[in-house]
């Protein structure tokens, strides 16, 4: 939930790129992070593995200014992939306001984004909070390899696949040339700010 | 969500118990990471946003830990560095007491003043005047 501070007019914002494993949630921050440097304050923030593997989490605060006379920030998170890791990720998503969904449109994950979002689903439910409640964004990443002749899951499939149900806001996007990044923040900035409003008076 | 004064009373009473005690900072904390009141002693620069999204990820994972052994938490959690050392407390479900001290000042001062703050924070949370 979000954390509003009515004493240093502050919102905290918790937005996690969720996903499976190496499918580009830590090269959505670090894009982010380039682009952006002159709004963020500080460091990003990487637990990884010695293989770049993320570990734990990676971790991007960022100010996106006042809304209502509250200074916002944007707290960026991502979670580890690997299926071994799951309680790692069950503690990211403590106090989520807002997921991207990273998908990964090479053929061979297709079954994995799957088991991802149903993980996801549930993990959720640990906290009482409901997948289809909370704004969400779906991003297919990896687009690119498709003019590689990598063969992909078309994005049709992807919809039918992951957001049959959800419904939520899709891009196709390539993380690694920054594609299609910058609107799904956007998306899913905007979202959760709609989502947390009542509670700013 | 806290109230205006809430926060005035959770601000004074980490600046009356622990910064004046001698501490170098100290950070009340959700348990997602997202920092409610931060205070320090004015000479030591610390990136606490970062530090609160690490801190909150550090409990949850000893947390998680205790629970594997069959212990209900580990409530506190202390690193001791060569010159300054950290103090992890759970306030209550949702909150965190994270206090940063030198060498200058004994664990057992730090963790006697950080009971009582948390004993009085929990007091202000909870509405009780007593």
């Amino acid at each position: 939930m979000a954390l509003i501070n009515v004493k240093t007019k502050e919102v905290q914002i918790k937005i996690v790129y969720y996903g499976p494993g190496r499918g580009g949630k830590t090269t959505n921050l670090e894009y982010i992070n380039k682009k952006y440097r002159e709004q963020i304050k500080t460091e990003m923030v990487s637990l990884k593995t010695q293989d770049d593997r993320t570990l734990f989490f990676d971790f991007l605060p960022f100010d996106v200014g006042q809304i209502k006379g509250f200074d916002v920030t944007i707290q960026l998170y991502t979670v580890p992939g690997q299926v071994k890791y799951n309680a790692t990720r069950r503690l990211v998503l403590r106090g989520v306001d807002g997921i991207v969904f990273v998908a990964d449109v090479q053929q061979e994950q297709r079954n994995k984004n799957i088991e991802s979002l149903n993980q996801l689903y549930e993990n959720l439910e640990t906290y009482n909070l409901d997948l289809f409640s909370i704004p969400v964004v779906m991003q297919y990443n990896k687009i690119d390899l498709k003019s590689s002749g990598v063969p992909i899951v078309p994005s049709k499939v992807l919809q039918k696949d992951l957001n049959s149900l959800l419904r939520a806001p899709a891009f196709e996007a390539s993380a690694l040339r920054g594609g299609n990044v910058t609107p799904t923040l956007k998306k899913i900035i905007s979202m959760t700010l709609a989502s947390i409003q009542d509670q700013l008076f | 969500m806290l109230n205006q004064s809430q926060l005035d009373a959770i601000d004074q009473l980490i600046i009356d118990n622990l910064i004046q005690s001698g501490l170098d900072h100290v950070i009340f904390m959700d348990m997602a990471g997202n920092t409610i009141a931060k205070h320090d002693n004015g000479q030591n620069k610390l990136d606490s946003t970062a530090f609160a999204a690490l801190a909150a990820g550090n409990f949850a994972a000893v947390d998680a830990m205790a629970k594997l052994v069959g212990e209900s938490e580990f409530s506190l959690l202390f690193h001791k560095g060569e010159k300054s050392s950290i103090h992890f407390s759970k306030v209550n479900e949702e909150n965190l007491l994270i206090s940063m001290f030198n060498k200058d000042i004994s664990l057992g001062l730090v963790r006697l003043k950080v009971a009582q703050t948390i004993e009085q924070i929990d007091k202000i949370l909870t509405g009780d005047k007593s």
